[in-house]
């Protein structure tokens, strides 16, 4: 949940990148990152394997301007997606306010996107959110691998499996190119920012 | 969904943690939520830490140690504690949904430290406890 800081005049908020394994989570982080390096003064923090699998988390914090006169911070976590990972990729949701779910759109993870969603449903149950009540974003990862000739799902099955019930925006991305990284996460920003406006007074 | 605390709150947890802290000689220290959020800082004006990153990796660290504590049967580890050559970090849990994180070094002991952390966390609680956490 997002902290607002009457003193400081600054609000906290959460963004959690979640989906299955290897679908391109890190890899839009390390985009963002690599994009606006000139207003992120920090270094991204990554907790991973020695096989560069993310363990625990990656973090980025990003200050986006003000909003009604608060100095926004939005803080970019990623989660392990790993199955065998369920229980840190459950602490990293906690107190979350808004997500980007990252799927991959090659033919052979269609099972693997369904089961991550279903998954974050769950885990959002656990601290008694609502997948369909908490802002979020679909992203189809990868687009660019049609021009390798390597079979992707259609955009009408990603949207038939992960987008018939939620009817959130989603978007064709590639977060190796950079294709639709940034515009994944202005739409995730500013969905969640309408969410939390009116508590900025 | 937001939750807040008053200008005067925020004051008074401020002035806590730099008379109980800082003015005995603690480097750093950080009033956090669970979620990785930065409720209030103080340091001692000579270091300037990523606290944004520390906050996010101690609510993170700290997360996991409960999860083993519940694995392995004891209800919670509240106090964590990690040595280095020449700076430490304490944690100390507040309640389910805060942390009180200190950046000290060789020059103070832990047995003072954790006094003088003890004297802070028992104010908090009581201001964190009038406000509808999260
Ligand atoms: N071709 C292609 N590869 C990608 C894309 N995004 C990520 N990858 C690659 O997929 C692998 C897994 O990416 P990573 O970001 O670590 O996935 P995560 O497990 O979701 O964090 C890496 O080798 C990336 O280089 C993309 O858009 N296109
Ligand atoms: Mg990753």
């Amino acid at each position: 949940m997002a902290f607002v800081n009457p003193k400081k005049k600054e609000v906290q908020v959460k963004v959690v990148y979640y989906g299955p394994g290897r679908g391109g989570k890190t890899t839009n982080l390390e985009y963002i990152y690599k994009k606006f390096d000139k207003r992120i003064k920090t270094e991204m923090v990554t907790i991973k394997t020695h096989g560069d699998r993310t363990l625990f988390f990656d973090f980025l914090p990003f200050d986006i301007g003000t909003v009604n006169g608060y100095e926004v911070k939005i803080q970019l976590y990623t989660v392990p997606g790993q199955v065998k990972y369920d229980a840190t990729r459950r602490l990293v949701l906690r107190g979350v306010d808004g997500i980007v779910f990252v799927a991959d759109s090659m033919e052979v993870r269609r099972e693997k996107n369904i089961l991550s969603i279903k998954n974050l449903q769950e885990n959002l149950a656990n601290y008694k959110k609502s997948i369909f009540k908490i802002p979020i974003v679909l992203q189809y990862n990868k687009m660019d691998l049609a021009e390798q000739g390597i079979p992707l799902l259609p955009v009408e099955t990603l949207e038939k499996d992960l987008n018939s019930q939620l009817k959130t925006s989603s978007f064709e991305a590639s977060a190796i190119t950079g294709k639709n990284v940034v515009p994944t996460m202005k739409k995730i920003v500013s969905m969640t920012i309408a969410t939390i406006v009116k508590d900025l007074k | 969904m937001t939750y807040t605390l008053g200008q005067e709150q925020l004051d008074s947890m401020e002035e806590i943690l730099q008379e109980h802290l800082i003015d005995v000689g603690v480097r750093c220290v950080f009033l956090i939520d669970m979620a990785g959020n930065i409720i209030a800082n103080k340091d001692n004006g000579k270091i300037k830490h990523d606290v944004y990153s520390l906050a996010a990796l101690a609510a993170g660290n700290f997360g996991a140690v409960s999860a083993m504590a519940k694995i392995i049967g004891e209800g919670e580890f509240s106090l964590l504690f990690h040595k280095g050559k020449k700076e430490n970090i304490h944690f100390n849990k507040i309640s389910a949904e805060f942390l009180l994180i200190t950046i000290f070094s060789n020059e103070i002991s832990l047995g003072f430290l954790r006094l003088k952390v003890g004297e802070a966390v028992e104010k908090i609680k009581k201001i964190l406890d009038n406000i509808n956490t999260p």
